[in-house]
């Protein structure tokens, strides 16, 4: 008869078969039986977070940084309710997360037991799947189909919702059967016949663009070749989404920017105008299409997904092509050599026009601002992070606000993987854990979460899970007192009603960075700008870094509200050249 | 019109909704009912009516029969998102008024009354294969199966002849023929 393990055992042969590193929790009663067994597996270590919702957002940042499954450990009830918030974050953005939460024993289940919640029933919404666990030989079944459902297809979160009792049964182990597929729901099915549709419209486009997003990341990094090769093969013109910054780089001369609300002059104009618009792992998200109705009204419109759910989902398109981009841009690539091998030069002259265009509106230099030689602009302190990191090999982190549309706008990323912030949900507080994580996967590279000083009090705490573990990450905060992007909304649109945005009282950060028992620096002018971010570098320690910047400065350019690409609000500059207008605060 | 102020974009122009019947096929476990219902009203999709049970024993298959309404777009949605749910083996979607598919919902009809009144009510019910399921001097329960405005139309005449209580089912639906749905 072969051996016999607890539940709590299983769990760790099954983590141990899927490879897993590390996890991320926080212990509690309802998982004791597991936190018992974790000392006798030495190849999984556990970071022991703050606060639960850290767990998440930091096995969110070990995930997206190294391309392998989170792994988060909670207890029951609180335990689980303060995970959701990462969970959904995890969600939106397609980012593979197991997350493990403890339950009161089977019978206590329904009885309002302490630290019983409904946990399946309150992530139902916001995961793949889950599952409780209500035998002990299920367990091992179900803890590798949860890694299963989260890295295949879209990757998403899962989570295993396992009751005390059951830690305790004991069972027989099965090892992981490796399926290669799963219920019919990976989805590559795409045709040769719409390659070569594909193929055709690219060949008869003249005005062509490339709009990729996260999906060509979350294909791994051979995608981020294949979309490199596939862009110098056509000579097309290319603009990512915040999601896909990175996989292709983003100081070429064919990178045009983000696009969408944030995004670049030349980005959004060649998207409105253009005649074919391909959209590459990307989903046509409210903040990227502005008004719908005059989305790029003039294009054929390809989407290649591997989700057949985010195809005309918010935008009609004429060619759908379900599949793993990879895939899908291996086989354009090959169909385009063979049958057009001189693609590029025939091309070259066919958009020789489009391109021209596309340098006007680049003149226009969208992302210009007024520097000042007082006080520091947001926008160059971004670029002096940039210029001063950028031959390190960086990862960068954010919270979410006007600093994220800033570092995503300014600081000017190489390769996959090296960007996260937190896009669909838009969780402030996301990038201090997020950047735990990556530090743990990457610990020596160095790791900055670009920060607004009200996102990053929202998790602040996790500074003591960096120090733990001797993490030296980067808190890189634009300190401008005001929940920045809020503020402008009601500059713009409530009058200048700043309701509740300004933040009395805030800590002092360099003293909070030492009561952690990290390093704090502030810098108040541009004159010592740089030399404080170097500072910052050389230090091995985590580091808070309290950057003063201009307390009133912008986000721009900028799509309002209801408006369509073409439609967009350049910078203070352009606001007073159209000053007769009244309302004219827009372009075009 | 007043200047939008949100962070969002105004509604778009909206297309012509249709009713639609979506059978699912699933895995009948725990909470599966409640992923289907959840995505539903997650989604903001309307459920007119739903019916439920488990048609294969052996292999723990559930058949969920859903009439919902809503433009091509928001259909195709349904489709694909329940597509997406791990319990779920398949989906099929027929327009209403599809002449290839029957449609049957199955009401229970309590009449109270005097003999001529109960009469009435099962001649009232003829076309929709009544079956009396009781019967006392007072009253009388009638079975009827019917679609479901026809049901609608039969409620409405028998409020004269002393329909107390009605209870109904949700539609089931199946392909007529030979064809079964793969």
């Amino acid at each position: 008869m072969s051996k016999l393990y607890s539940g709590a055992e299983i769990v760790f042969k099954c983590l141990e078969d899927q490879d897993v590193e590390y996890i991320f929790g926080y212990p509690g009663g309802a998982v004791l039986p597991i936190y018992d067994e974790l000392k006798n597996h030495e190849s999984i270590k556990h970071i022991l977070v703050r606060h639960e919702q850290g767990a998440g957002h930091a096995a969110e940042g070990y995930a997206r940084s190294s391309g392998k499954p989170g792994v988060v450990l909670v207890t029951s009830g609180p335990g689980a309710t303060n995970a959701v918030t990462a969970l959904t974050d995890a969600y939106m953005d397609s980012i593979p997360l197991v997350c493990i939460s403890g339950q009161v024993p089977t019978h206590l289940i329904g009885t309002d037991a302490f630290q019983e919640c409904d946990t399946t029933g309150i992530t139902r919404p916001c995961t793949k799947h889950n599952w409780l666990v209500k035998d002990v030989k299920d367990l091992s079944k179900i803890i590798h189909k949860a890694f299963e459902v989260a890295t295949t297809g879209r990757p998403g979160p899962v989570l295993v919702d396992i009751p005390k009792d059951i830690q305790f049964q004991k069972t027989k182990y099965v090892s992981s059967i490796k399926r290669k597929k799963l219920n019919g729901k990976i989805h590559s099915k795409f045709n040769q016949s719409e390659i070569d549709q594909l193929v055709k419209l690219m060949v008869n486009s003249s005005r062509p663009i490339l709009y990729t997003g996260g999906g060509v990341i979350n294909s791994g990094p051979k995608a981020s070749e294949l979309l490199r090769e596939l862009v110098s093969l056509t000579g097309f013109p290319i603009t990512s989404t915040l999601q896909g910054l990175g996989s292709y780089p983003g100081d070429d001369n064919q990178f045009l920017g983000m696009l969408g609300m944030h995004g670049t002059y030349e980005a959004n104009n060649a998207m409105h105008d253009c005649d074919l618009m391909i959209n590459i792992g990307a989903r046509f998200d409210d903040r990227i299409t502005g008004k719908i109705d005059e989305f790029s009204p003039k294009s054929k419109k390809v989407h290649i997904d591997i989700d057949p759910s985010s195809i005309n989902k918010n935008v009609k398109v004429d060619l759908p092509i379900v599949g793993d981009v990879s895939e899908v841009m291996l086989s354009v690539i090959k169909t385009l050599k063979k049958k057009n091998p001189n693609f590029a030069s025939s091309n070259k002259e066919k958009t020789s026009k489009w391109w021209e265009k596309i340098s006007e509106w680049r003149s226009v230099n969208s992302l210009n601002f007024i520097n000042s030689d007082k006080t520091i602009k947001p926008q160059h302190a971004i670029q002096r992070l940039y210029e001063l990191t950028k031959d390190k090999d960086t990862y960068i982190t954010t919270e979410v606000g006007q600093h994220q549309m800033w570092a995503a706008q300014h600081y000017k990323f190489n390769k996959p993987n090296r960007w996260m912030t937190s896009g669909g949900l838009g969780t402030m507080g996301y990038g201090l854990p997020a950047a735990v994580g990556v530090q743990i996967a990457h610990p020596d590279k160095l790791v900055v979460d670009i920060a607004g000083e009200a996102s990053v009090l929202m998790t602040i705490q996790e500074m003591s899970t960096a120090v733990q573990y001797n993490l030296p990450i980067k808190i890189f905060i634009l300190n401008n007192e005001y929940m920045g992007m809020v503020r402008q909304w009601q500059e713009l649109l409530h009058e200048k009603n700043y309701s509740e945005s300004y933040t009395a009282a805030l800590p002092d950060f360099v003293k909070l960075a030492e009561a952690y028992g990290c390093v704090g620096i502030r810098a108040k002018t541009p004159d010592e700008l740089d030399e404080k971010i170097k500072e910052m570098i050389n230090v091995n320690k985590p580091v808070i870094f309290d950057c003063l910047v201009d307390k009133e400065e912008n986000c721009f350019p900028m799509i309002p509200s209801g408006k369509p690409h073409n439609q967009m609000l350049l910078g203070p500059n352009d606001q007073k050249e159209n000053k007769i207008t009244g309302k004219g605060k827009t372009l075009v | 019109m007043s200047k939008p102020k949100s962070a969002y974009s105004i509604p778009g122009k909206k297309q012509k909704s249709d009713t639609h019947v979506i059978v699912v096929w699933v895995d009948n476990e725990a909470g599966v009912l409640a992923r289907v219902v959840g995505l539903f009203s997650g989604r903001g999709y309307n459920i007119e009516s739903l019916a439920v049970a488990e048609v294969d024993s052996k292999l723990n298959i559930s058949r969920i029969t859903i009439v919902t309404t809503g433009t091509p777009q928001v259909i195709e949605q349904i489709k694909l998102q329940l597509g997406k749910l791990v319990p779920v083996h398949k989906v099929a979607d027929f327009m209403r008024g599809d002449k290839k598919i029957i449609f049957k919902e199955m009401a229970l009809l309590k009449i109270v009354g005097n003999n001529i009144r109960r009469k009435k009510a099962i001649k009232f019910c003829k076309k929709f294969n009544p079956v009396v399921l009781d019967k006392t001097n007072k009253s009388v329960v009638i079975q009827i199966t019917a679609l479901r405005r026809e049901i609608d139309t039969i409620m409405n005449d028998l409020k004269k002849t002393g329909l107390v209580s009605v209870s109904r089912t949700g539609a089931v639906a199946m392909t007529r023929g030979a064809e079964v749905f793969k």
